[in-house]
C-alpha cells in the first residue's frame, strides 16, 4: 500500500470519484488553477477541466447556494469552503435550505452534496482560521458531519460521503493535513459513515476524540499507560450520526470516560456525548465523565497550545478520572 | 375561436383558478383550518401564468414563500396544493411544508422559500447544471423587490453573469416589502438597473396583461436557452391583499388600493375575451373553476393528517 499524507489521500479520493462519476464537480475559491489554499485539489483542474473544477469568486453563500441547485438538478457537487471559519456567510444556505431538502420535498430531493472544509487550530491562524464549528452543524437536523484523523480514513470517508444520499459536512483537520501519514489502500476504498474506530483497546478509561486531537489523546494515553492506566481510545470519525453503540460498549467496560475536542466546551459535541452516556450507561459509571476542550473564548493567536486540548491537558483528566 | 383566443382563454382560466383557489384558502384560514402563515398572490396572477406560458414543461421554476400561484400555474393539482395548506398527508409536501414551502418535483417546481432571497443562488445552481449537461433547460427564479437588498440576490446574479448561465431572474416588484414602500426600501426604485453592474441583460415592464408578460419573458427565456445568458426582468405589479393574512395593510390608503385594482389583469383579460365574443366560454370556465376549487377544499378537509412517523427520525 502506498504511503500518503491526508492532503494526498483526499486528492486521491476526489480524483477517483471524478473519474468514476461525471456528475461530480468541485467548486470553491482557488480550487482550480491554484489547486486550493492547502493544495488539496491540486492537479484536478488539469485532468478534469474548468467545467468540473470551478474557481469561484469570494462568495460563500453563492458557492453553497449554487452547489445546492446543482445537486437538485442531479449533479454531485463537492464545494470547498477555504477555512471552516468562512462557512458562516453560507450558514443560512446550509441550515435553511440544504439541511431541509429531503424533508421538505417529501423525500424527492435529498440535495446530495459534500462540503469540504479545513477545520481546527494548530497553524497559529488566530480567530478566523482556527475554529471548530462542528457542533453548530450537528445541531441542525438533516446534516451528516465527518472528521477523519488518518489519511486512509480521509480517503474512505470522503468517498463514502460523496456517495451518501444526504448532505455531508466534511471537516479536514488542517493541523495534520501533512503531519498525518500512513498507508492508504489504492483505488476504490470506502469507510462507512457512522462507524467509530477503537484505535487502542483498553480497560480503565475510555478516551473519545476525533481529528487532530486523536493524536493528543493517544499521546496522553501512552503516558497514562506508564502510570498503569490502560486507556481505550475511540476515534469517532463520523461525528453525526454518532456511533453511540461503540461508545456505550466501551463505557460499560471501563466505567470512566474523557471526551476531547478543540471546540469551546459549552454546548460542544462533548456535552451531547456525555448526556447520551448518562442516559444509556448511568449505572455503569464509576466516575463523573470529563471533558477536555477549547475554552469559551474566541480562538487566540498566542497561547494556542494552551487553548487546544493537547496531551498535557488530557493526561491529568485521564489520571483524575481513573483514580476517582 | 382562433388559436390565440383559445390560448388567452386558457391563460385566463389559470388566473381565475389561482384567484379562486386563494380566496377559498383565505376563507379556510379565517375558519382556522389553515394554520401559520398564508401569503396570497391575488393581483400578481398574470406573472406566474404568463411566465409558465412562455416556458417549456421541463424548465425549472423556483420562487418565494408567495408560491401558490406559481405552483398552480405550473400544473400542481389544486387538491395537492389545498391539502398542503391544510397540513394533510395528501399535500404536495406530505403536509410538512405548508403554505410557504410547496414543492413539486413532477412539474420541476423547486419550491417556495421562507428565507427571502435564499433561493436565488440555488437557481443559479440549477442553471449551471443545465449548462453543464448541455440540456438547454432554463431556470426561472422569482422573488420580490424586498429580496434585492439581500446578499444572496447579489451573489446569485454575480455568479450567473460570470458563468453565463441560462437563467431568468424575475423580480415581482409589488411595491411593498411587507409594509415598507418601495421609496423607503431601495435607493434606486428601478430594480432592473441592478443588472448593469453585472453586465447582465435587463427588462422592465408592468404586468397589466398576461399576454404582455408571456411575450416579454419569452425574449429573456430565448436569451437564456439559445445564448446561455442571464436576464434580470423587473415586472411591476401590485398585491391586492395584505402581505399575509395577518396584515391589515394600513400602510396604504383604500384609494390607492382601489386605483390599482382598476389595472387588474384578470379583469382586463375577461373584458378582452368578452369583447372577442367569448363571454359564454369565460362563464363556462369560471363555473368549472368553482367546482375544481370546491373539490380541492373538500379533498383537503377529508384527507388525513400525517402521522408522527412521517415527521420523526431519531438519530440516536
Amino acid at each position: 500500500m502506498p504511503q500518503m499524507n491526508m492532503v494526498q489521500a483526499i486528492n486521491d479520493a476526489l480524483r477517483i470519484e471524478m473519474r468514476r462519476d461525471h456528475r461530480v464537480v468541485v467548486l470553491g475559491e482557488d480550487v482550480g488553477k491554484v489547486g486550493g489554499v492547502f493544495r488539496v485539489t491540486q492537479g484536478l483542474y488539469d485532468e478534469f477541466g474548468d467545467d468540473r473544477v470551478i474557481d469561484t469568486p469570494l462568495s460563500e453563500g453563492g458557492i453553497i447556494g449554487t452547489a445546492i441547485g446543482m445537486a437538485l438538478y442531479g449533479l454531485v457537487p463537492v464545494p470547498e469552503i477555504q477555512f471552516s471559519d468562512f462557512i458562516f456567510p453560507a450558514y443560512d444556505q446550509i441550515v435553511s435550505e440544504l439541511a431541509k431538502y429531503r424533508y421538505r420535498s417529501g423525500g424527492e430531493y435529498p440535495a446530495k452534496l459534500v462540503i469540504r472544509t479545513p477545520v481546527g487550530g494548530g497553524i497559529r491562524g488566530g480567530h478566523y482560521h482556527s475554529q471548530s464549528p462542528e457542533a453548530q452543524f450537528i445541531h441542525v437536523a438533516g446534516l451528516k458531519v465527518v472528521c477523519p484523523a488518518s489519511p486512509a480514513d480521509a480517503k474512505g470517508l470522503l468517498l463514502a460521503s460523496i456517495r451518501d444520499p444526504d448532505p455531508v459536512l466534511f471537516f479536514e483537520p488542517k493541523r495534520i493535513y501533512r503531519a498525518a501519514k500512513g498507508e492508504v489502500p489504492e483505488g476504490d476504498f470506502v469507510v462507512p459513515l457512522g462507524k467509530a474506530n477503537v484505535v487502542k483497546p483498553g480497560v480503565h478509561v475510555t478516551v473519545i476524540a476525533w481529528g487532530a486531537m486523536l493524536y493528543e489523546a493517544l499521546e496522553a494515553s501512552n503516558q497514562a499507560g506508564k502510570q498503569g492506566i490502560d486507556c481505550e481510545v475511540i476515534d469517532l470519525r463520523t461525528l453525526w450520526p454518532l456511533d453511540i453503540d461503540t461508545i456505550i460498549a466501551s463505557v460499560k467496560k471501563t466505567g470512566r470516560v474523557v471526551v476531547v475536542h478543540e471546540a469551546p466546551k459549552s454546548c460542544g459535541l462533548g456535552g451531547e456525548i456525555v448526556s447520551l452516556i448518562n442516559e444509556k450507561a448511568f449505572l455503569h459509571l464509576e466516575a463523573p465523565p470529563k471533558r477536555v476542550t477549547g475554552f469559551d473564548t474566541p480562538f487566540p493567536y498566542t497561547l494556542e497550545n494552551e487553548y487546544l486540548p493537547l496531551a498535557h491537558r488530557i493526561l491529568p483528566a485521564i489520571v483524575e478520572t481513573a483514580r476517582y | 375561436m382562433s388559436t390565440s383566443d383559445a390560448t388567452h382563454l386558457a391563460l385566463y382560466r389559470q388566473m381565475v383558478l389561482i384567484r379562486r383557489f386563494e380566496e377559498e384558502a383565505a376563507r379556510a384560514y379565517s375558519q382556522g383550518k389553515i394554520g401559520g402563515f398564508l401569503h396570497l398572490y391575488i393581483g400578481q396572477e398574470p406573472i406566474a401564468v404568463g411566465a409558465v406560458a412562455a416556458l417549456q414543461p421541463d424548465d425549472y421554476v423556483i420562487t418565494t414563500y408567495r408560491d401558490h400561484g406559481l405552483a398552480l400555474a405550473r400544473g400542481m393539482t389544486p387538491r395537492a396544493a389545498m391539502a398542503e395548506l391544510f397540513g394533510k398527508v395528501t399535500g404536495c409536501s406530505k403536509g410538512l411544508g405548508g403554505s410557504m414551502h410547496f414543492f413539486d418535483a413532477e412539474h420541476h417546481m423547486l419550491g417556495g422559500y421562507g428565507i427571502v432571497g435564499g433561493h436565488i443562488p440555488i437557481a443559479a445552481g440549477t442553471a449551471f447544471a443545465s449548462k453543464y449537461r448541455e440540456e438547454k433547460r432554463v431556470s426561472m427564479c422569482f422573488f420580490g423587490e424586498g429580496a434585492v437588498s439581500i446578499g444572496d440576490f447579489h451573489e446569485g446574479l454575480s455568479l450567473a453573469a460570470l458563468w453565463k448561465l441560462p437563467i431568468v431572474f424575475v423580480c415581482e416588484n409589488n411595491e411593498y416589502a411587507m409594509g415598507t414602500p418601495l421609496s423607503r426600501e431601495l435607493s434606486v426604485e428601478d430594480v432592473s438597473t441592478k443588472a448593469l453592474g453585472y453586465g447582465m441583460a435587463r427588462d422592465r415592464f408592468f404586468a397589466d396583461h398576461v399576454l404582455t408578460v408571456r411575450d416579454r419573458l419569452a425574449e429573456a427565456i430565448e436569451r437564456a436557452r439559445e445564448l446561455s445568458e442571464p436576464t434580470l426582468v423587473e415586472i411591476r405589479t401590485y398585491r391586492f391583499r395584505g402581505h399575509s393574512m395577518s396584515d391589515p395593510g394600513k400602510y396604504r390608503t383604500p384609494e390607492e388600493l382601489e386605483e390599482r385594482k382598476k389595472r387588474d389583469a384578470v379583469l382586463r383579460s375577461r373584458a378582452d375575451l368578452e369583447a372577442a365574443g367569448m363571454g359564454a366560454d369565460v362563464e363556462a370556465a369560471e363555473k368549472e373553476i368553482e367546482d375544481i376549487v370546491a373539490d380541492a377544499v373538500r379533498f383537503a378537509e377529508e384527507s388525513p393528517e400525517p402521522g408522527p412517523g412521517v415527521a420523526r427520525s431519531d438519530n440516536v
